[in-house]
């Protein structure tokens, strides 16, 4: 009995969501393709382009859409099978707006906490709790059709934690948010798992947000499974910065004269085609302090002014390219390079 | 995120510091209790109770107008010292369909296309609820609230016609045919307003098909029912008299419930075109029904 329990445990902690092989088909596209991936414990950023699948499969997970084929597990539980389980130990903060704006934050939540099976008292306490923890104080009482877009986040997360689940999901949370409103949500995010010990999954289309908050990302790309390694590693690849120059006499395509003796030095350098600014900004990869250093020194060598230089939030693209990186690729980027 | 400093009075005002997370170790009461949690704030929500003042406004009136006639009558009744109430109990709905028309074509879009334009929808079906008891809260949510709309202007009476010392049996029975009447009406009434409704994420529009479909076909057969019978066909006119819900109430109650019907010529309704009427007035409660988990199996997450 205790073995079995222990077993349990341990099988708990080692995964909170398990899928094999899955797959979703509508008629005309495939949203999931074989999805094989083990979550863990802690804060899992789920990445992808729109599109890219991630909707579906949180749908899938909540057993609320069956699976073409494979299967899934949530907290152990098969999601085939024991949707309404799983459904009472995750909350759900979906990405559109789901608020109805004549009610106000605490009625609203104090609802759903009920429609999650709280009985009435400590569904008003926990609601008063949970409206504190993510930030809302005397507002609570006031319709939330007067809320700002950070006020709204709130609540929405609000609903998904009242009833103390052991995992949320988070669909785009930072939707909309400015970069103040952006980090307070991170922040939150990070605590959610710190302090309140539940499990998060959280989904963006922006790996750079990701990456400060989450153990470990998943990348998905037309349903399939493009990655799945914790933050660390994905850090310690993807550092780049982005660098801009000025022009002058002495060099009248300033860019060009920088990549050039960047180059000289042994450090490659992208053009940022396809991005703002293509064709006046570098980026590069930066192993460390030296980086900085040589880019200061190369910059004032040439006599140019140093207009930007900046730790690029990654996009999802360059993960793919990262991902992918062949020689091939590599060469005729180089290509591009000479031509440019 | 935020250091405590607990001696830092640098400008800093008063506040609640965070006494931590509490983990919630209670009992958790499953689907039933959860669809049993959107029934009541779905039937208090169609008499505006926990919403605005706004929308408390036209439904609380509706109840008054729906028991003001009532009270009238039991006022006369008692004053009068009258032998009988001025209206039958099966009687009184009819006279007021206006008032409940009204009624459904605000509170059914109010039920269930708010959840739809607010997007509510998803967030009930990421809870342990699935959408047939959704379905099911909000039907009987709503015909609840039409029965209590409908039954008491028809306990007035009754209580009237009790302090007015009327025959007792009497008017118990006709009481209890009412009841049976309104409750049959009010599934009917829910199920036909919450399928147009449940169409709709707009309000407006939601309100304005409900009272066309009503008034429309409430206008139509009774226009038909007078040709029908002008025309020396009165046998038609029962037939006529099942292509309207309130006709179909009507004929019901003429036929099994003791009253006599609104229809021309107050042409009576055979036992066997009652059992029809009774047919098709389960028919369509079970077809709205249907209709209902239908539009909400698709609209999901």
């Amino acid at each position: 009995m205790t073995l079995v329990v222990v077993l349990a445990t341990t099988v708990d902690d080692v995964t909170v969501i398990a899928t094999e092989s899955l797959s979703k088909r509508f008629p005309r596209v495939t949203a999931l393709d074989r999805l094989s991936v083990d979550i863990g414990p802690g804060v899992t950023g789920l990445v992808g382009a729109n599109g890219a699948g991630k909707s579906t499969l949180i749908k899938i997970l909540l057993g609320l859409s069956p699976a073409t084929e494979g299967r899934a597990d949530v907290l152990g539980l098969d999601v085939a099978t024991k949707g309404g389980a799983i459904r009472e130990r995750v909350g759900y903060m979906p990405e559109h707006d789901c608020l109805p704006p004549d009610v106000s934050a605490t009625e609203f939540v104090v609802h759903m906490a009920r429609m999650s099976g709280l009985p009435p008292t400590a569904a008003r306490e926990r609601t008063a709790d949970t409206l504190r923890h993510v930030g809302l104080y005397e507002e609570r009482y006031r319709p939330m059709g007067g809320y700002s877009t950070g006020m709204k986040q709130r609540v929405k997360l609000a609903q998904a934690l009242v009833h103390d689940p052991q995992l949320v999901f988070l669909d785009e949370p930072t939707n909309g948010l400015d970069p103040v409103g952006r980090d307070e949500m991170l922040g939150l995010i990070r605590r959610i798992h710190t302090d309140f010990g539940i499990s998060v999954l959280v989904t963006s289309h922006l790996l750079g947000e990701l990456e400060r908050t989450c153990d470990h990302v998943v990348v998905i790309d037309g349903g399939k499974l493009l990655r799945s390694s914790s933050t660390r590693d994905f850090t310690q690849t993807t550092t780049t910065l982005a660098i801009e120059v000025t022009d002058s006499d002495e060099h009248p395509d300033g860019t060009r004269a920088v990549r050039e003796a960047l180059r000289a030095r042994g450090v490659d350098t992208n053009d940022s085609s396809g991005l703002p600014g293509a064709g006046h900004i570098l980026l590069l990869t930066a192993d460390g302090e030296q980086t900085y250093d040589l880019v200061r020194d190369v910059v004032a060598d040439l006599g140019l002014g140093l207009v930007r230089m900046e730790q690029r939030r990654h996009h999802i693209a360059e993960v793919f390219r990262d991902d992918r990186t062949t020689d091939a690729q590599d060469a005729r980027k180089e290509a591009v390079g000479h031509g440019g | 995120m935020a250091v405590e400093q607990p001696l830092a009075p640098s400008g800093e005002q008063t506040r609640i510091h965070n006494i931590g997370y509490r983990n919630y170790d209670g009992p958790r009461l499953g689907r039933a209790y959860a669809r049993r949690s959107l029934y009541s704030q779905s039937l208090r929500g169609a008499y505006g109770l926990g919403r605005s003042v706004k929308s408390k406004v036209l439904p609380m009136l509706l109840f008054v107008v729906m028991c003001v006639p009532a009270a009238i009558m039991v006022a006369v009744a008692v004053a009068t010292k009258a032998k009988e109430l001025p209206v039958d109990y099966t009687r009184y709905a009819i006279f007021l369909q206006a008032v409940i028309g009204l009624y459904v074509a605000s509170q059914a879009p109010q039920a269930v296309s708010r959840d739809l334009r607010f997007k509510t929808v998803p967030l009930y079906f990421s809870r342990p609820i699935e959408t047939v008891d959704y379905v099911r809260a909000k039907y009987a949510a709503l015909a609840s609230a039409l029965f209590i709309l409908t039954a008491a202007p028809l306990l007035v009476l009754y209580i009237g016609a009790l302090l007015a010392k009327l025959d007792f049996t009497d008017q118990t029975k006709g009481f209890a045919q009412g009841l049976v009447s309104v409750a049959l009406l009010s599934l009917l009434f829910a199920g036909i307003g919450l399928v147009i409704s449940a169409v709709t994420p707009r309000r407006g529009f939601g309100i304005a098909a409900v009272i066309a479909v009503l008034t429309i076909s409430y206008g139509a057969v009774s226009t038909i029912q007078a040709i029908a019978f002008d025309q020396n066909s009165p046998d038609a006119v029962p037939w006529i008299g099942l292509f309207s819900p309130i006709t179909l109430i009507d004929g019901l109650q003429t036929a099994f419930l003791g009253a006599s019907s609104s229809f021309p010529g107050g042409v009576d309704v055979s036992s066997a075109q009652g059992v029809v009427y009774v047919i098709v007035v389960l028919g369509i409660i079970a077809g709205c029904y249907g209709l209902l988990t239908r539009r909400y199996r698709k609209v999901g997450l």
